[in-house]
């Protein structure tokens, strides 16, 4: 469902992202984890279509993004880590205007826009302008937005920042819910346990490239990890030693 | 008991720190053609104080030359100016206060750190001050220099303009902090925001206007007037021995006319000081209070009227897409108070403009068949001034304000061209509409012939296209995309290149249409036959450049914003 060959993405000297092979499958959900800085971001965007690649190709159910970027996008709904929307339009508002974008309109989307409105508790708040939110309003209306007009595949960025427990735990509900009706999601978190309970596979990229995919099983087997956890796993292929800087910090 | 902790005390330069370094690494960046946009501002800048410089100048020469009104009139000039700049920093200072002490990004850390109220107080007056008063400062230093070179006032007179204009700049920086401090303590400070936005526009349309029906320009003819009594009263202006304004004039005035007076510079300190410790002791009883007010939200609901139903029946041969980005823009607009608010300027512009127009003196001696019919002609010209300065201020930052949710449109399966076209729509229908009635009505007023009626809605109508066409060009290639106040993107270098483009653009289209229209003219004159050809390609070329400079600017926007990566 979402394809990535060869993607590369350089600003100047840097490469933010090197070369990577990807293949995610309809149906799957699918986790993006690394370190801050990694390029977890800045290929999520690409997938979205906002951010266009040095190299390689994207394909979103067969279509080429590059190519046929509108029939691409058609298909896709994207979550950003950061919430900014229009502030000066209301919450039903801001979703009709999504689901426009998608050409989409009428009872099915009001219906729609109404259900999601009220699955994350923002319905007193549906005609309020968005100024008025709170953070984590303002990311379920952004999260409640890439629903509203059913795409294929969503694209996550750090899906749970901003979150109370219980819109936390609908959103891993709707996930869920939506892969297994044969839709494909791709998230980026750093919420490790997130990632170990919800995703079907898993990848970790680090300075620009895939450092392990598989599932839990196969990243346990390619780490060497034994019976180690996610945290273990992460901390191993990224080369991170949190409890030696930890030490340091406190001693210095 | 708790353990004794060491008190810090971060310093006023510490607070003042991070803008300086901001400002540094902004003059430090190392972007693509920033010479080439440095030189071009200075130019302009530079041309703009030579204006003043010279204007003024020849203005008080005359004056010297006038024999016992001179002086005074003179001194009345600078009455004016001084009392203008006062009020302009006044508004300039109560606007900017509410950006600086309450709704600043940097607020959360320094109210939460171990900050003393006089410090915080210190920085942020002076950020205050800075911000509302360099534009001040900038037109103040052509017109001293006037006044300095015209009356001679020597090595020393920059150092008594300095002296007298530091707390000039003091006072209202100080009282237009205490009155946002005030009203932010009574109303939410996003509330606050919106009623100072109408207020700012309100008074500087109220200005404008005042200014306009003083009809200062009589005052270089005195001999027009029927009596030295309605000179006088033409000149009265609102003034008080206790204003600052009075002070500045009276010490710069005493200095050069050689009889120095230093009360006024004493009282100017004085007060400055008073001013100051006033103001602190203010802000030690009301900020607290103000800031955690200042941190709610306005709760405001927008429940479906019948207007969005009828937009939506009005729009909905444009398709779903393209009527939901047309609602999208107009619900953002007059929403927006700060946008909106700025309609009551655009009134008064229009209002000024008509009422140059119906005073213009086109009956009488020495006024013949050629000049009734140019002026109309050139009327095109300051009516493509005006829509331009509207389009720069309503078109020119559409692009910019997409800034933060571009994502969400990159994102979308829709066609950037969609976008731009819909707001080009957006916001050429109603200029013009503007420009249409601006030059029907001055028309009507100056009682032009059908051939120039016909003329100028023909060329109204491509001008206002094709400006708001470049609005959105220019717009898309310097976009502001991080600004967080849509007031301040025209006044950016882009804006600046927009306004030079138009002026090119204005100025091209009445050379190509000048030809045929003096040929028709003559031929009406002489009563000889006009030559068609002439017509055709005079007014063939002017569509031709309106037309392409609609498309291509709103083309090359498309490549842009396709390119844009955020």
């Amino acid at each position: 469902m979402i394809s990535l060959r060869r993607l590369t993405k350089r600003y100047g000297s840097f490469t933010a992202v090197d070369a990577i092979d990807l293949e995610v499958p309809k149906g799957e959900l699918f986790g993006f984890l690394g370190p801050n800085g990694a390029g977890k971001t800045t290929t999520l965007r690409m997938i979205a279509g906002i951010l266009k690649p040095t190299g390689g190709e994207i394909s979103i159910a067969g279509v080429d993004i590059g190519r046929d970027p509108i029939g691409a996008k058609m298909r896709l709904g994207f979550i950003p880590d950061r919430p900014f929307i229009y502030e000066k339009l209301t919450g039903a508002e801001f979703l009709r205007f999504v689901a426009g974008l998608y050409d989409q309109e009428g009872a099915e989307v009001e219906h729609r826009a109404r259900e999601l409105l009220a699955l994350f508790d923002l319905e007193e708040w549906r005609d309020e302008l968005v100024e008025s939110y709170s953070h984590g309003m303002r990311q379920k209306l952004i999260i409640s937005s890439a629903f509203v007009h059913r795409p294929e595949v969503i694209v996550v960025d750090e899906p749970m920042v901003g979150l109370d427990p219980k819109a936390a735990r609908i959103l891993k509900d709707l996930f869920r819910e939506y892969t297994h009706r044969g839709h494909t999601i791709m998230m980026s978190t750093h919420t490790l346990e997130v990632a170990e309970t919800l995703c079907d596979r898993v990848a970790i990229i680090a300075k620009g490239t895939i450092r392990a995919c598989g599932t839990m099983a196969e990243l346990r087997q390619s780490a060497d990890a034994g019976t180690q956890g996610l945290e273990q796993i992460f901390l191993r292929l990224t080369g991170e030693n949190a409890a030696r800087e930890l030490v340091d910090v406190l001693d210095a | 008991m708790p353990e004794q902790v060491l008190r810090p005390d971060p310093s006023l330069a510490l607070l003042l720190r991070p803008k300086w370094l901001t400002a540094r690494a902004r003059a430090m960046t190392n972007e693509r053609g920033r010479t080439a946009r440095f030189g071009m501002l200075a130019a302009v800048g530079l041309g703009f104080w030579a204006f003043i410089f010279t204007l003024l100048y020849k203005l008080l020469v005359y004056f010297r030359g006038v024999p016992e009104l001179g002086p005074f009139l003179a001194g009345k000039l600078l009455g004016l100016i001084l009392i203008g700049f006062f009020s302009l920093l006044l508004l300039s200072n109560i606007i900017t206060a509410l950006s600086s002490f309450f709704l600043a990004r940097d607020l959360d850390l320094l109210v939460a750190g171990p900050v003393d109220w006089l410090t915080l107080y210190g920085a942020k007056l002076l950020e205050t001050g800075v911000n509302a008063s360099w534009m001040v400062v900038l037109m103040g230093i052509p017109m001293f220099a006037a006044y300095g070179v015209a009356y001679q006032g020597g090595w020393a007179f920059p150092l008594i303009v300095l002296a007298v204009f530091l707390p000039f700049l003091v006072v209202p920086a100080v009282v237009g902090s205490a009155i946002t401090l005030i009203l932010v303590n009574v109303f939410p400070a996003r509330r606050t925001r919106d009623i100072l936005s109408v207020i700012a526009v309100l008074a500087a349309g109220g200005i404008v206007l005042l200014f306009r029906i003083v009809r200062p320009e009589r005052l270089a003819r005195p001999e027009g007037f029927r009596s030295l009594v309605e000179f006088v009263t033409i000149l009265r202006t609102p003034t008080s021995p206790f204003l600052p304004s009075e002070w500045v004039q009276k010490t710069v005035l005493g200095w050069l006319n050689h009889r120095p007076d230093w009360l006024p510079l004493y009282l100017l300190w004085s007060t400055a000081a008073a001013a100051f410790v006033l103001g602190a002791l203010l802000h030690r009883a009301l900020y607290a209070t103000g800031f955690s007010k200042a941190q709610e939200s306005a709760q405001r609901w927008v429940r479906g009227s019948s207007t969005t139903g009828l937009g939506h029946r009005l729009l909905s041969p444009l398709g779903i897409l393209r009527r939901e980005l047309v609602l999208k823009e107009l619900r953002l607009f007059f929403r927006d108070t700060t946008q909106w608010s700025q309609l009551i300027l655009l009134a008064v512009l229009v209002v000024v403009y008509v009422f140059n127009i119906k005073y213009l003196p086109l009956k009488g001696e020495g006024i013949t068949f050629f000049l009734v019919n140019v002026i109309p002609f050139l009327n095109l010209v300051l009516a493509g001034f005006v829509l331009a300065s509207i389009a720069a201020r309503f078109i020119f930052p559409s692009v910019s304000l997409e800034g933060r949710t571009l994502w969400l449109l990159r994102s979308s399966p829709m066609p950037v061209k969609d976008l731009l076209w819909a707001k080009f729509w957006v916001g050429t229908t109603p200029l013009l509409l503007l420009a249409l009635g601006i030059v029907g009505v001055t028309n009507a007023l100056l009682q032009v012939s059908d051939f120039m009626f016909a003329v100028s809605v023909m060329t109204i109508t491509f001008m206002t296209l094709a400006l708001c066409g470049m609005a959105l060009g220019f717009g898309t290639l310097f976009p502001q995309f991080e600004t967080e106040n849509a007031a301040q993107i025209p006044t950016s270098f882009g804006g600046l290149m927009f306004m030079i483009a138009s002026v090119c653009l204005i100025a091209a289209v009445i050379v190509l249409e000048a030809r045929p229209v003096y040929g028709y003219l003559s031929s009406q004159f002489y009563n000889t036959p006009a030559d068609p050809r002439e017509m055709v390609i005079g007014f063939g070329l002017a569509i031709a450049l309106c037309v392409a400079a609609t498309v291509i600017p709103i083309g090359i926007a498309r490549r842009r914003l396709e390119a844009v990566e955020r």
